[in-house]
């Protein structure tokens, strides 16, 4: 479970995250929604410490991540997978050794082993047989594919999904979002997904939350969000630039 | 004018507070390194640098070296011209190169090649959210990306600087015999009565800080790179012009050092 309170960050002048409450339950999928530049990203980077928070708390599993010094949160992080909205692939290995990275890393697995595991990770999100391509080669779908399958190397308790869909058409998006429910039913991990896909939103999450001025201002199951009358989550879901959000 | 003169005052101390957060950052950042890096060398990683840094320098400073040797050969015959006798002109560019040219142009080449090339890959990797991905996955990425490339830059310096001084030797008599005219018994005697340890060593002293201080600079500068395109382009010139100012600069406290306290002539 994690668990986030009061969770404050501001970048200079800006308060991107201005207290922000929210659960996720074990097993669970929840998708965070909100418009460009309301900290969604930021919020998903201070869940694994990558950024350091300036109030708040931030528990996963009863374990505090605000505040613990690098080498504890890497003990922390293994527990977690991520993929970037870019995926982040290093660009100087090959596919093969982008998946495996974590395991050569974390793992005292002999070379067999670790070849067995990328090969079967790679096959589960669609991508058998390219672990000798390198990431330049490869769409942006794949990349996306590629990021999920080094996410889930480690057999992780925890998903991390930055903007998955973003930039990708329909189809591939939809493919990226089965990989999310079948990850979530194969792995029984706990996700947090964050996008301002309303499709996807609703496709893969099992609670949705949305962020608006650095607060979550709604939280509640896929069907409590479509029929909500939050003035804030509606005008979202309709796309509108008539309400309470103002455009940047 | 006061106005001016308190304006060049508030610039010189932001310029002056900025170098100390430099240095504090570098020190806090080989602290990281002491601590991760005996935990689990990063041997692969260092291999690889090492590999890019020097032996994929070689042919750069194969072609500069031999171009350097010829032009000391030519300038050193016009110099001599009458007042010292060409027997010794393979003296003047075996000291010269060991001591000064061989390290300090290696060095600046290697500063643009090597330097340009650290801090553009890390910081590539930094807008594009790898350094991230690798802190995500529980990797310290100074034990990962920052330790090889240091110990490596460290390392290979000192060694490409030797390929250097043959090749800048050999340029030299290339030119001295084919060029200037001197038997090439002439030129090699020469080399022989005039070479000191003390000098090579002198000058392989200077290439490590040198490779150290081009790497560092590198990282450095790649790991605080913020922004897009600009930011890597920005971050890189950084790098380079650092650490070339900074290897003029550690060439005469080092040569200050080496030949006034430690290889005295006396």
């Amino acid at each position: 479970m994690i668990q986030i309170r009061g969770l404050k960050k501001a970048f200079g002048e800006k308060q991107v995250l201005d207290g922000i409450d929210l659960d996720v339950q074990s097993g669970e999928t929840v998708v965070v929604l909100g418009p460009s530049g309301t900290g969604k990203s930021v919020l998903l980077k201070h869940i694994l410490g990558l950024i350091e928070a300036d109030a708040g708390s931030i528990q996963v599993d009863g374990e505090e991540v605000v505040g613990r010094p690098e080498h504890e949160l890497n003990q922390i992080r293994r527990r977690f997978g991520m993929l970037f909205q870019g995926a982040a692939l290093f660009d100087s290995m090959t596919v093969g050794e982008n998946v495996g990275l974590g395991l050569r890393e974390h793992r005292a697995l002999p070379h067999g082993e670790i070849a067995g595991r990328i090969r079967e990770r790679l096959e589960w999100v669609g991508l058998a047989g390219v672990e000798q391509a390198k990431p330049a080669s490869l769409s942006g779908g794949m990349r996306k594919r590629v990021g999920l399958a080094r996410a889930i190397a480690l057999d992780p308790q925890f998903i991390l999904y930055d903007e998955p869909t973003t930039g990708l058409d329909p189809i591939t998006a939809d493919v990226i979002d089965q990989l999310i429910r079948s990850m979530q039913k194969r792995l029984g991990v706990t996700s947090v997904v964050v996008t301002h896909d309303i499709q996807s939103a609703f496709k893969v999450g099992d609670r949705i939350a949305m962020i608006y001025q650095g607060k979550v201002v709604f939280t509640g199951s896929v069907e409590d969000a479509k029929t909500t009358d939050n003035a804030i989550l509606r005008q979202f879901l309709e796309g509108s630039s008539e309400g309470p959000i103002q455009p940047l | 004018m006061t106005e001016f003169v308190l304006d060049g005052a508030r610039f010189a101390l932001r310029r002056l507070a900025n170098m100390v957060v430099i240095v504090g950052r570098i020190t806090l950042l080989y602290a990281e390194m002491i601590v991760s890096v005996p935990a689990r060398f990063p041997w692969a990683q260092t291999i690889d640098q090492m590999d890019r840094i020097g032996v994929g320098s070689l042919g750069l400073v194969f072609v500069v070296s031999l171009f350097t040797g010829g032009v000391a050969a030519l300038q050193a015959a016009y110099q001599f011209s009458s007042v010292v006798p060409l027997k010794y002109i393979g003296a003047v560019i075996l000291r010269s190169v060991i001591i000064e040219l061989g390290p300090v142009l290696t060095a600046l080449v290697l500063a643009g090649r090597v330097g340009a090339g650290i801090t553009a890959e890390l910081g590539t990797m930094k807008v594009t959210e790898q350094v991230d991905a690798m802190r995500a996955m529980g990797i310290n990425p100074v034990r990962f990306l920052v330790a090889p490339r240091i110990i490596a830059g460290t390392l290979m310096l000192p060694i490409v600087t030797i390929f250097a001084n043959m090749i800048a030797i050999f340029g030299g008599f290339m030119v001295a015999v084919g060029v200037v005219g001197v038997s090439s018994a002439t030129y090699v005697n020469s080399l022989k009565d005039f070479f000191y340890v003390k000098d090579l060593i002198s000058g392989l002293i200077k290439a490590v800080f040198f490779g150290n201080i081009i790497a560092t600079m590198g990282c450095y500068f790649g790991f605080t790179t913020e922004g897009g395109a600009e930011g890597v382009g920005t971050a890189t010139t950084r790098a380079v012009v650092s650490a070339c100012v900074l290897i003029l600069i550690v060439d005469y406290l080092l040569a200050t050092v080496l030949f006034r306290v430690i290889f005295t002539e006396s």
